[in-house]
């Protein structure tokens, strides 16, 4: 949370849960949201990232707890009487107007003159790039522009928060990719406070500013994607977040546990001599050249490499490793270079700063 | 890094429950569900409320227990209508469920030729009063019928034509229920079968009649009901064979009995809500069979049931054609059998008893009154209860209160209203004998099937409009009135169509409602035909069938009009 520490938080988010029933959707969430930030909620489905966005829109109010939004407390407002413009998966464009009066159908109640409503519609129109489809309807365009209308339609009114509720999943891949760009490059321009819901975590680590990861009703990890990725909090971030080696472990003394029969130096934390724990390292972190250093160095046998494009995923085994075996990530051109193959025996490095350790429970 | 910075929250508002401040519109919202809500309860509720008590009262208006009940099921004269009309309502639903079953297999399942032709024949029924029905048989096959022999000494006057006459105007209630049924269906389960070498009838009782069944259970209960409940058909056709229905009018118009028509009425209510109540519970375990992956099903033509079942449709259309033909024939000749010459004689209303031209153009308007009125406050009362946010109790009663109108009977319906508004104690008592009364109760009586289409529609519509408009400030009437109502037009004129159609041939809502100045049409008919003067009888079920059938075709008209004009922005 580099830049925003000394600012007053835009959104202030304390204490809420959500209460379905029986079912705790949301288990005492607090979170705050700065001025101009992009955050994404991310996590599986069902861990409640929509349930606080529509808390937050007012859609579906929070048990307890509350909200304020730039120094006002909304917790109870009625979504009309908040201050904020949304994006559904759905994307929910009036079928039987045209994009222009989509988009302009916020501004009708702003008792706007005609003129300025329509100045505002085309300067809206072309910031989505869609100023020749303004006469058509939602139903004759394809996935991607109706997605731009409605955002269009959200920002129009140009609110002060902008939530978009998997904005993205309904569209190919390929429209995907390219529309993350163009809105958050739009949010970059506009400087609106952003709240994206997502699980696609590939989403959330290109277009946020900071991610907030969440499961089973809590907030497990905010960060930046980088913090996030490099440095999961929790055996389920590490796990959720790219791909992760788990295997078990004992903690040997201070900076070292030992693995199945192999011993391996690392950062120990706040863990004891003689605790149980789940020892983590990403399969792309494992090394098998550049092993200068010495320490940490394991046999292994290459049991099966799968053939992934830019890349192989090799499944290590023999050895320590027998019970336990790991995956690890090799570049094609080193696969090439040391003549890799299935059967392989081979020294492989677990850098000591990659290792991640998490208490046994998590893992 | 980690959790975000915990902040300083006093321990106490942790667990204090958030309640929502209502927005204007959530106010207004709130307002009309429960002011129609409130008009439904007057209007449905509490009318049979008095009805009920007025079956434990005697004729000072004490209350007596169960007395009259106890009266009623020790005479036997009225003790046997009960039987009689379970007779005809068993017989009837057993003839019409297998009739409209195999109808509409070959419409949906076979390669048939004039499907188009069959549908639209079958139809007929919907445009006509069920009293012409039983004018019809008169003249087929009554005491100077031209088809009597046929029935080789067998009179049509009892069981026998109140289970044809029946029978005629239920079957495309039936019909339409078991269409739907036979169309949801998925082509994958017919290739697999065949696959997997399932004979024909292991297919047809494995995979079609489950597809169904539903359907068919739910057409059961109509069928059942509606005939349970009629008085057009018995009244005209019955003769000395009495049944509930029409015990209720003789106990109110013959004897001004009210305290044992309002005892007949409640026995004739028991098996309707009885039978409401099982549908709806064995409805409840249906699951959706038509996933969004579903085939069509595609029927591929079979030269020999193609032939069988077009030779059936062909009978089962002649037939019907053969009841409405005659009805106009008999309205057009002079003077039935002496002198079959055609003239417009019997369309001369206004020399008759019963009303006239202007129980015509009452009925029309009536009609007309119903269908605007009635669509505009069960469309916006579905709206309300379907796209409401919060106040969950109040939407849940009032669709509760909703369904209730299915499961009575008009002649019910009709009673207690006359028990309710004929109070002068009443506020409302100086709607009694007006037209007024004849639109609301007609609005109530056809009320539930309107709703339930109204909130299908809805519930096709994007739930996030609701929400993307408050977000843009707009008021919900805004968003209802551009939005909501355009995307729901065909399913708009759909209601009002079915409430126009209703209005126009209904006898038992408003049998005992209407005042010499509103008399209707369809009531007109049944007065004629009382005072023996059946061929103008018939010429004014005509009347009605024709209006019914024009405005039908309008509606036809409108609705590929407007879907022609929306075609841009409805994709299906």
């Amino acid at each position: 949370m580099s830049t925003a520490v000394d600012q007053k938080p835009f959104l202030r988010i304390a204490n809420l849960t959500k209460k379905f029933g029986d079912f705790v959707a949301l288990k005492s969430v607090s979170l705050d949201v700065y001025e101009s930030e992009f955050i994404c909620f991310l996590g599986p489905s069902g861990c409640g990232k929509t349930t606080l966005l529509r808390a937050i829109a007012g859609l579906d109010i929070q048990t307890s707890g509350s909200i304020e939004q730039n120094g006002d407390d909304i917790s109870g407002l009625p979504p009309a009487k908040r201050d904020f413009g949304i994006v559904f998966q759905s994307y929910a464009l009036f079928p039987n107007l045209t994009v222009f009066r989509n988009i302009a159908y916020g501004l009708e109640n702003r008792k706007l003159g005609r003129k300025q409503t329509d100045t505002r519609v085309s300067e809206l129109l072309d910031l989505v790039d869609l100023a020749d489809q303004s006469d058509k309807y939602p139903a004759q365009l394809s996935g991607g522009q109706q997605q731009r209308v409605a955002l269009a339609r959200a920002i129009a009114t140009s609110p002060g928060l902008l939530l978009l509720d998997e904005p993205l999943s309904a569209l190919d891949a390929k429209v995907r990719v390219h529309l993350r760009t163009e809105i958050k490059d739009l949010q970059r321009r506009l400087g609106v406070t952003t709240i994206m819901v997502t699980h696609d975590q590939e989403e959330a680590l290109t277009m946020a500013d900071r991610i907030v990861v969440m499961n089973q009703g809590v907030i497990e990890q905010t960060g930046t994607p980088e913090e996030i990725y490099s440095e999961p909090a929790t055996a389920f971030v590490a796990d959720f977040i790219g791909t992760m080696n788990f295997v078990p472990g004992i903690v040997r003394e201070v900076g070292s546990v030992k693995v199945s029969g192999a011993e391996l130096t690392c950062d120990t934390g706040t863990f004891a001599p003689g605790q149980m724990v789940t020892v983590a390292i990403r399969p792309e972190d494992i090394n098998a050249q550049d092993l200068s250093d010495g320490n940490n160095l394991i046999e292994a046998d290459i049991r099966h490499l799968e053939f992934l494009g830019s890349f192989y995923r090799a499944e290590l085994g023999g050895g320590v490793l027998a019970n336990h075996p790991l995956h690890a990530d090799f570049s094609i051109n080193l696969v090439r270079r040391m003549n890799i193959s299935v059967g392989s025996k081979m020294p492989v490095r677990f850098p000591p700063e990659l290792i991640r350790l998490y208490a046994d429970s998590e893992g | 890094m980690s959790n975000s910075s915990t902040l300083p929250v006093a321990p106490t508002s942790r667990h204090k429950t958030v309640r929502q401040n209502l927005s204007r519109d959530d106010w207004i919202v709130r307002a009309c569900i429960v002011v129609i809500g409130l008009l439904l309860a007057v209007f449905i509720l509490m009318p049979l409320y008095t009805m009920m008590s007025k079956s434990v009262e005697n004729h000072d208006g004490d209350f007596i227990g169960l007395a009259n009940y106890l009266e009623y099921f020790s005479t036997p004269a009225l003790f046997l209508s009960a039987g009689n009309s379970l007779y005809i309502a068993v017989i009837s639903t057993g003839v019409v469920i297998v009739t409209a079953f195999i109808y509409a297999y070959a419409l949906t399942r076979t390669c048939m030729p004039f499907k188009v032709f069959f549908r639209i024949v079958a139809l007929i029924p919907l445009l006509t009063p069920s009293l012409l029905g039983g004018i019809s048989l008169v003249y087929w096959f009554g005491n100077q019928g031209v088809a009597k022999d046929i029935l080789m000494g067998e009179s049509i006057y009892g069981p026998l034509g109140v289970v044809i006459g029946s029978s005629y105007w239920v079957f495309p209630h039936a019909l339409m229920i078991v269409i739907t049924a036979l169309s949801i269906t998925d082509a994958r389960l017919y290739e697999a079968a065949e696959v997997l070498r399932a004979s024909k009838l292991k297919t047809f009782l494995t995979v079609t009649i489950p597809g169904c069944k539903y359907g068919l259970i739910s057409a059961c209960f109509v069928v059942f009901t509606l005939v349970f409940t009629d008085f057009g058909v018995p009244k005209v056709i019955g003769g000395n064979f009495n049944v509930l229905a029409t015990d209720v009018y003789k106990q109110v118009i013959g004897q001004q009995n009210f305290q044992m028509g309002a005892v007949v009425s409640v026995v004739l209510l028991v098996p309707a809500v009885l039978a409401f109540a099982i549908d709806r519970i064995v409805q409840k375990k249906q699951v959706a069979l038509l996933s969004a992956r579903a085939v069509p099903y595609q029927p591929k033509p079979d030269t020999l049931r193609d032939t069988l079942m077009f030779a059936f449709c062909g009978f089962v259309a002649l037939l019907i054609i053969a009841m409405l033909g005659m009805a106009q024939y008999a309205a057009l000749v002079k003077f039935w059998p002496y002198n079959l010459e055609i003239s417009l004689n019997n369309y001369n209303f206004d020399v008759m008893d019963g009303g006239g031209w202007e129980a015509y153009w009452n009925s029309i308007q009536m009609a007309l009154y119903t269908a605007v009125f009635g669509t505009i406050i069960i469309f916006f009362g579905a709206y309300l209860v379907e796209k409401g946010r919060g106040f969950d109790a109040g939407r849940t009663l009032f669709h509760m209160i909703a369904i209730v109108p299915l499961a009575v009977p008009g002649l019910v319906l009709g009673l207690a209203y006359i028990f309710f508004f004929n109070n002068p104690a009443n506020p409302f008592n100086f709607l009694y004998g007006t037209m007024a009364i004849l639109v609301i109760a007609t609005v109530t009586h056809f009320y539930t099937v309107s709703h339930l289409t109204a909130v299908t529609a809805l519930k096709q519509m994007d739930p996030e409009f609701e929400s993307v408009s408050a977000s843009l400030k707009a008021p919900f009437y805004k968003t209802f009135l551009t939005v909501t109502v355009p995307v729901c037009l065909p399913a708009i004129l759909q209601i009002s169509m079915y409430l126009f159609l209703n209005a126009m041939t209904t006898v038992s809502a408003v049998i005992f409602l209407y005042s010499s100045d509103t008399t209707l049409a369809s009531v007109a008919v049944m007065n004629m035909d009382d005072a023996g003067d059946i061929a103008p009888a018939a010429a004014m079920a005509m009347m009605i069938a024709y209006t019914c059938a024009g405005a039908r075709l309008l509606y036809v008209l409108l609705t590929y009009g407007i879907d022609k004009k929306t075609q841009a922005w409805r994709n299906r």
